[in-house]
């Protein structure tokens, strides 16, 4: 939106602090402040302390940490593999035969995800896919839940891909297999890492189905976070969301990196 | 190595796109296929590259029938208005890229992207990304990246569309002599600008709605155009009604002195006369008329006249006292500077 009077500036910027900050900013200052206090009883938290942080950042903490990372890695890597494959193969169908694809790649996440875990659990509580009790059912459940996006954001990016650049390979004499490791994956790049950005930022939130489904050895952080905060163990709980939360953003940041590099256009 | 259309149909969907085309390239030839947009002149290229399956019609390259083969196994080199150049590699890799999908030993890739770069003048550039190049190097690039892989045709779709005016015709040189440097290669051009088809090809082919509608070499179809379309495509060209009579032709009431062979007497049938051989004043053959526009171009100067509801185009070496709109001028032009065209078609 282009605003050119200087008043009119201020009043946009005093529109955006009044809906952002409470909305956005507050409640994660909050975490922020309880992750590092002993008591918070006015208004203000009060016993600056580092020992949630040190509790969060070892034992059992930290093996659910490694845990959400694993869980995470693997769940993206698995949802945007299959993602790309299923938006390269749906390039290639007609339109209607398209849409139904799409709209399978979205029901797990159209239904709620408690039902996702659900059907995960019943699925793979049977012989011979007997997956329930070891960490496969948590990795299962996120990469069902986070293809969707994957898929979505690659097929989006193969509609906007100009289909001279594969013609171009063709024609000097590629075949199907090199113009899709030579030209269309690399130029795909992009919106490859995007895409892995936003899957690993999903999975390291997820939850609801998380929760029915996660064995005693495989506890992801959310899963330690909900828990401490059942107890009543905020300042605890805060301090391994902020942990979480600083993992995450650690992550993309570095996905980012990769993005800015591999965009040529 | 030549290419021949052997009454190819392509259709989208129920749409003809091209319908029946039969046409033959010669080796070392430039042939143009010339059109307005939607006349199929694209789908044409494209049926020779691979990209545009034939729903009827053969299509052979050197003789070899090559309308089932995939785009890869054909060994074409195309270079379309959008440079395509892939922009994730460098100008050298751009034009390794065919080499190396080939399976070219390295040091013979190098020389053929050192030698390909130097025909197009591209040398110094080769270590850069396609997108730190002007639109006229890109398309060097890629130029160069086709010819790399010594094709066996070139396809040009459009190559200088995305260039400004001035750029323009230095690149229909270069083509011009890159031409000459690989006279074994035949060049199939599609364009709908009939300056660059004039200048490059050797034989044009008119297309409009799916069709061919003529072809030839540029001269005899601007001297003597089979019909009104070619002829306005082709050079612009004045086309005006008239009836055939034993000595001529007779239009809004004045006999023409042309020459009628074949044609019988009574027919009807279209006047074609380009603007640049209508003069002003006195001659064989007078059109009087009225002046409805007349444009100043420099050198010459546009009359647009009309003469009995018909506008007569005339262009003059610049006037030092022109005429003025709404003045009756005298046009006139010689016997042998007119070809009649059947009738029947739209005088557009």
């Amino acid at each position: 939106m282009l605003v050119h009077s200087r008043k009119a500036r201020w009043a946009v910027w005093a529109v955006f602090l009044v809906l952002f900050l409470p909305l956005f900013a507050l409640p994660l200052l909050v975490v922020l402040g309880a992750s590092a206090a002993t008591h918070w009883s006015g208004a203000l938290p009060s016993g600056p302390t580092l020992d949630h942080y040190r509790a969060a950042t070892r034992g059992e903490a930290l093996q659910a940490l490694t845990t959400s990372l694993v869980t995470a890695v693997a769940a993206s890597l698995l949802a945007l593999t299959a993602g790309t494959w299923a938006a390269l193969a749906g390039a290639a169908l007609t339109k209607r035969h398209r849409r139904v694809l799409d709209a399978l790649f979205v029901l797990p996440v159209a239904v709620p995800s408690v039902v996702v875990g659900l059907a995960v659990l019943v699925a793979f509580s049977q012989p011979p896919l007997l997956l329930n009790g070891t960490r496969w059912i948590v990795i299962t459940a996120h990469t069902v839940l986070v293809t969707a996006f994957a898929h979505q954001s690659v097929s989006a990016a193969l509609t906007r891909l100009d289909p001279a650049y594969e013609q171009a390979a063709a024609s000097l004499g590629a075949r199907p297999a090199r113009v899709l490791f030579r030209v269309r994956l690399p130029l795909l790049l992009p919106s490859l890492t995007a895409a892995a950005g936003l899957c690993f930022a999903l999975s390291m939130g997820e939850l609801s189905a998380t929760m029915m489904l996660y064995p005693p050895d495989w506890t992801p952080l959310p899963v330690l976070v909900y828990a401490a905060t059942d107890r009543g163990a905020l300042f605890t709980g805060s301090a391994a969301a902020v942990v979480l939360m600083a993992a995450t953003l650690l992550v993309l940041f570095a996905v980012s990196r990769v993005r800015t590099r591999a965009s040529y256009r | 190595m030549g290419i021949r259309f052997d009454s190819v149909t392509v259709a989208y969907d129920g749409n003809v796109v091209l319908d029946s085309l039969d046409l033959t390239v010669e080796p070392g030839e430039v042939m143009a296929l010339l059109g307005p947009s939607g006349s199929g002149k694209t789908t044409a290229l494209r049926a020779v590259a691979g990209f545009a399956r034939p729903a009827s019609g053969r299509v052979y390259l050197g003789g070899e029938d090559v309308t089932d083969l995939p785009p890869y196994r054909r060994g074409i080199g195309m270079v379309v208005q959008s440079y395509a150049l892939f922009p994730h590699l460098r100008v050298d890799e751009n034009v390794a890229f065919g080499l190396r999908a080939r399976r070219t030993p390295k040091d013979e890739v190098r020389r053929r992207v050192t030698e390909a770069l130097e025909l197009t003048g591209m040398s110094g550039y080769a270590r850069r990304h396609p997108r730190e190049l002007s639109g006229g190097q890109q398309q060097r690039v890629a130029i160069a990246r086709a010819l790399a892989i010594r094709p066996r045709v070139l396809l040009l779709d459009e190559p200088l569309s995305a260039l400004d005016t001035r750029l323009r015709s230095g690149m229909l040189a270069e083509l011009a002599r890159l031409h000459r440097e690989l006279p074994e290669v035949s060049m199939l051009y599609v364009t709908h600008d009939q300056v660059e088809a004039l200048t490059l090809a050797d034989r044009i082919a008119v297309m409009d709605t799916a069709r061919l509608r003529a072809c030839g070499t540029p001269k005899e179809l601007y001297r003597a155009p089979a019909d009104a379309f070619t002829a306005s495509f082709v050079g612009g060209a004045n086309l005006v009604p008239v009836t055939v009579t034993a000595q001529g032709a007779s239009f809004a009431g004045t006999e023409l002195e042309l020459d009628t062979a074949g044609v019988v007497a009574g027919a009807r049938a279209t006047l074609c006369v380009r603007p640049h051989l209508v003069g002003l004043g006195e001659g064989p053959n007078r059109l009087v008329g009225t002046v409805r526009e007349i444009q100043w171009r420099g050198a010459t100067h546009r009359l647009y006249v009309e003469v009995d509801g018909h506008t007569v185009m005339a262009d003059v070496r610049e006037l030092k006292d022109p005429p003025g709109y709404g003045d009756q001028v005298t046009l006139s032009f010689e016997p042998e500077d007119a070809v009649l065209l059947p009738a029947g078609v739209s005088h557009g």
